[in-house]
């Protein structure tokens, strides 16, 4: 059905008027011009379209977006702070944790639902939690180096 | 003309030190555009029609309720009624449309009538291909110490001496060994956005090759090259699959043309498995016979598979793989399905040719009751690429890297915990990797800014960042002070990025031009530091003069002599050129270590050594993600992937992602990674590695599980239910 609806994304308060079963993600990009969440599969199997819903990790591609309005909407294009890149951003980098880069934000978004509700994840819980998430690349060992350098920075200590 | 060659490692100040890539902050924040994130004003979506059927005819297409379906805007019909249709998911028709939604529900409008043709999926069956009449010979090779004799036939000849050094071997080892096919399966899946105007195509396209796709689509638009611009910034994966514009592309333009509106054509999930892209299977069987040492005197099979509709099957030029004896005949068989064709996969026809030839020599080493790493040492006489002693000397790195010494048992002697064995296997392989065409525009501004542009892609290995490397290195700057443009087909010429060919090519290219323009820059310092051209050097953003570094300008004077005309630099390099700059043939030697459960059959990876030698390593940070990656998907074909087709309908069963599986963080294990490179290896310069590391992991895989279980699972991907098949026959 379309109808008004205001969603709240990286804390911008937006009122569009939208059918409420079109997917999330074609709203984050199709409408409000939001690249970084990606088509992968369309059916929440790849993670590479992953944003945070008041802070918890959510397949945009199979969240409606009439779910979620009102609720804190967080994609990849709002974790930099200041002009400078969040945590998890600046250690996917340094870990080199991405080749051709179509799942990173997914991914990156995964990671900081994960330290948001464990700063100190174990590698082993690392690997579980972001289990949904596919790098065709293969680059999932640098991934794990990289959540975990985040979890260092994220407490302040050295990477 | 500067004379063209690479620093020694103690001279390099870029070259050979880990550098992270310049695309990754807009990697990371979701600035990179894709072509999947292109979306221009005013575009039509457009969505295909994919044949449900693997093998028909077309008897009627009507695509008039499509056009009745609000929004939609254009139906472009591909296959008209009387086409055949040979495989599963062949666009019939494109529809065009001002939403996603209009697009796909016009495509559930168009009305279709199929007649079924017979359906033959079954490419492991080499009896049952014979009898549906879907064989063709692919050719073979004998080759035997002994001759025939003038009066001989050399058939008989061949079965005879065969049979003989058969009979002569001290071991003999008679096996059937496979892997099934698999997809490219990107991320990104196939597509393209297009903007016909003023007789000009624009095409972001998603592609490995932004120089040699313009004359695709100008073809089929009544248009020239020239009056095609192809883009691509950032791609989501191609490995081999994303060479041409395909049908696909060009209908979009097509599209485009007629309607006077930009059009965005990605592939959905589905098309992109059954469409875009699968690697050939490979089934064979072998009877080898060798020495008392172990060393292979006699190889006699026959391997077939399938390429698809158009048959294909791996090449018998690489098999037996790297290690060939004196005495060998081999045959192959092509099988035509009623699957899409298949497209160059990652390392052409190596993947399969290794795990069907070098699983082998592992059963050799459990019949000889020897460890494999042995047999695997006394083969290396018969590596027939010069490379045993690099072979030699990366399998002593890596059992150091394993702790194979410590680790080792026989076949099926290992230790029993619980319902879980473990084992160790290791493969080794061979790749070309020769530089590709590549041509590099240089200009150096009197401010001091360097820029070049270059016609080739980035695949995510790291391309940008190696040019910038080359040419940081060449000006004694650092890669953040040069600008490199690469992504259409507006600039210099370079080459498709595929065989691992881009490295090459585009070190080729930045070097040469960097060379020149240096060399250029030097005849105007010379004169200001009272110094020869030759004497001068660029290091730390500084021109001096070499051995007396307090004569020196810095880059920004240097360039600042320029005047007002910037200096601009053209090079080329043509591929197989004699250069010191780069190489060709590379050796790798990898090593698995799993874990096998007998109770359930599930595989796990516990470790993998990856042990590789590309030449001169330009970034050894890219160059290691490289290996990882091909590791990875080394272990997804060993373990998880495989294309399932229904064998009576053709049907593509699972091409969704969440049922072709691929592997995830916690599958892939440990794994390490060594770039091999001596001065030996260095002084050959570069040479690329996309390809090398994705070779070896499914025949070290095998050889880990047969290690580990004492039973040879014959057919890839080593899925619980062929594991557990295995040991219920051993039972």
């Amino acid at each position: 059905m379309r109808r008004q609806l205001e969603l709240v994304v990286n804390g911008e308060a937006r009122r569009l008027e939208l059918e409420d079963q079109r997917s999330l993600l074609s709203v984050l990009r199709d409408d409000l011009g939001l690249y970084g969440a990606k088509y992968g599969c369309g059916e929440g199997h790849c993670g590479a379209c992953t944003v945070l819903v008041d802070g918890v990790p959510r397949r945009s591609c199979t969240t409606q977006v009439g779910t979620v309005a009102g609720k804190e909407i967080t994609t990849v294009e709002g974790l930099e702070h200041d002009g400078k890149l969040h945590p998890v951003q600046q250690a996917f980098l340094e870990e080199e944790a991405f080749q051709c880069g179509y799942c990173t934000c997914g991914m990156i978004m995964g990671a900081c639902g994960l330290l948001r509700r464990n700063p100190r994840p174990t590698a082993a819980q690392i690997r579980t939690f972001l289990d949904g998430h596919l790098c065709r690349c293969g680059t999932y060992q640098r991934i794990v180096a990289a959540v975990q350098r985040a979890s260092r920075l994220l407490q302040g200590a050295q990477p | 003309m500067a004379n063209y060659a690479w620093p020694s490692r103690d001279e390099a100040q870029v070259i050979g030190k880990k550098t992270s890539r310049l695309d990754g902050v807009a990697k990371s924040t979701g600035t990179a555009k894709y072509t999947y994130d292109v979306n221009l004003k005013g575009q039509l979506i457009a969505k295909a029609l994919g044949c449900p059927h693997a093998h028909c005819r077309i008897t009627k297409i009507d695509t008039s309720p499509a056009l009745r379906v609000p929004g939609v805007v254009h139906v472009e019909v591909l296959r008209d009624a009387g086409s055949e249709i040979e495989w599963q998911g062949e666009i019939l028709a494109v529809v065009a449309a001002e939403t996603e939604g209009a697009a796909a529900e016009g495509v559930k409008a168009i009305r279709v009538e199929y007649e079924p043709l017979d359906v033959f999926v079954k490419d492991y069956d080499l009896e049952a291909a014979e009898r549906a009449g879907r064989t063709s010979s692919g050719g073979g090779r004998v080759q035997t110490e002994r001759e025939p004799g003038p009066n001989d036939d050399e058939d008989k000849f061949a079965d005879a001496e065969i049979e003989r050094l058969l009979k002569a071997s001290k071991y003999v080892v008679e096996g059937f060994y496979g892997i099934d096919p698999i997809t490219h399966c990107c991320l990104e899946p196939h597509g393209s956005t297009v903007e016909f105007k003023d007789g000009k195509l624009l095409a972001y396209l998603s592609t490995q090759n932004v120089s040699g796709t313009d004359d695709g689509f100008a073809r089929d638009l009544n248009l020239t090259a020239s009056d095609v611009e192809v883009r691509c910034d950032y791609i989501g994966g191609g490995f081999g699959s994303k060479f041409a514009p395909d049908y696909w592309g060009v209908a979009a333009a097509r599209i485009s043309q007629k309607t006077g509106r930009p059009v965005k054509f990605m592939l959905d999930r589905d098309l992109e498995l059954k469409l875009a892209g699968n690697r050939p299977s490979a089934y064979l069987k072998v009877r080898v016979g060798a020495d008392e040492n172990g060393v292979i005197q006699v190889w006699d099979s026959h391997h077939w598979g399938t390429g698809g509709a158009t048959g294909g099957a791996v090449s018998q030029n690489v098999v037996p793989y790297v290690l060939v004896p004196k005495n060998y005949r081999r045959r192959v068989t092509n099988i035509k399905t009623n699957a899409a064709p298949a497209r160059a996969w990652r390392a052409p026809n190596h993947p399969q040719a290794c795990a069907i030839s070098q699983t082998v020599i592992d059963d050799l080493a459990r019949v000889m009751g020897k460890d494999s790493y042995d047999v695997f040492l006394a083969n290396l006489v018969n590596a027939t690429n010069g490379k045993a002693d690099v072979y030699r000397e990366q399998m002593r790195i890596a059992a150091e890297l394993m702790g194979w010494k410590e680790k080792y048992h026989l076949h099926g002697k290992g230790p029993r915990n619980g319902s879980i064995v473990e084992g160790l296997g290791m493969a080794l392989h061979t790749w070309g990797g020769a530089a590709n065409n590549s041509s590099c525009t240089l200009r150096i501004r009197p401010d001091g800014s360097v820029e070049s542009w270059c016609g080739t892609q980035d695949l995510g290995t790291g391309t940008r960042t190696v040019c910038a490397m080359v040419l940081a290195e060449t000006f004694g700057l650092s890669p953040a002070d040069v600008r490199v443009n690469i992504g259409s087909s507006k600039y210099p010429v370079s080459g498709a990025s595929g065989g691992s060919t881009t490295v090459g090519g585009v070190s080729e290219s930045h070097r040469r031009a960097a060379q020149d323009a240096l060399e250029k820059l030097f005849a105007l310092v010379a004169p200001k530091l009272e110094a020869q051209a030759e004497q001068l050097e660029a290091v730390g953003g500084r021109i001096r003069v070499k051995g007396a570094p307090q004569r020196s300008i810095s880059w920004k004077e240097a360039c600042a002599l320029l005047g007002d005309m910037p200096l601009e630099v053209t090079q080329s390099y043509r591929s197989g050129t004699p250069s010191p700059l780069s190489s060709s043939q590379v050796a790798g030697v990898q090593m698995a270590h799993v874990a096998v459960d007998l109770e359930t059959g599930v595989v796990r990876m516990k470790k993998f050594v990856a042990v590789q030698d590309q030449g001169l390593v330009i970034n050894p940070k890219t160059c290691a993600s490289q290996i990882y990656g091909g590791v990875c998907m080394g272990i997804a074909g060993a373990l998880f992937e495989q294309r399932i087709m229904d064998p009576e309908t053709g049907a593509f069963v699972n091409c969704e992602l969440s049922d072709y599986r691929l592997p995830r963080l916690g599958d892939v294990g440990e794994i390490i990674v060594h770039l091999y490179e001596p001065d030996s290896e260095r002084q050959r310069g570069v040479v690329g590695n996309g390809e090398p590391p994705v070779i070896s992991p499914i025949a070290a895989i095998s050889n880990a599980i047969c290690n580990a279980t004492g039973v040879r699972v014959p057919v890839a991907p080593y899925t619980p239910q062929r594991v557990l098949e295995a040991l219920q026959r051993r039972a």
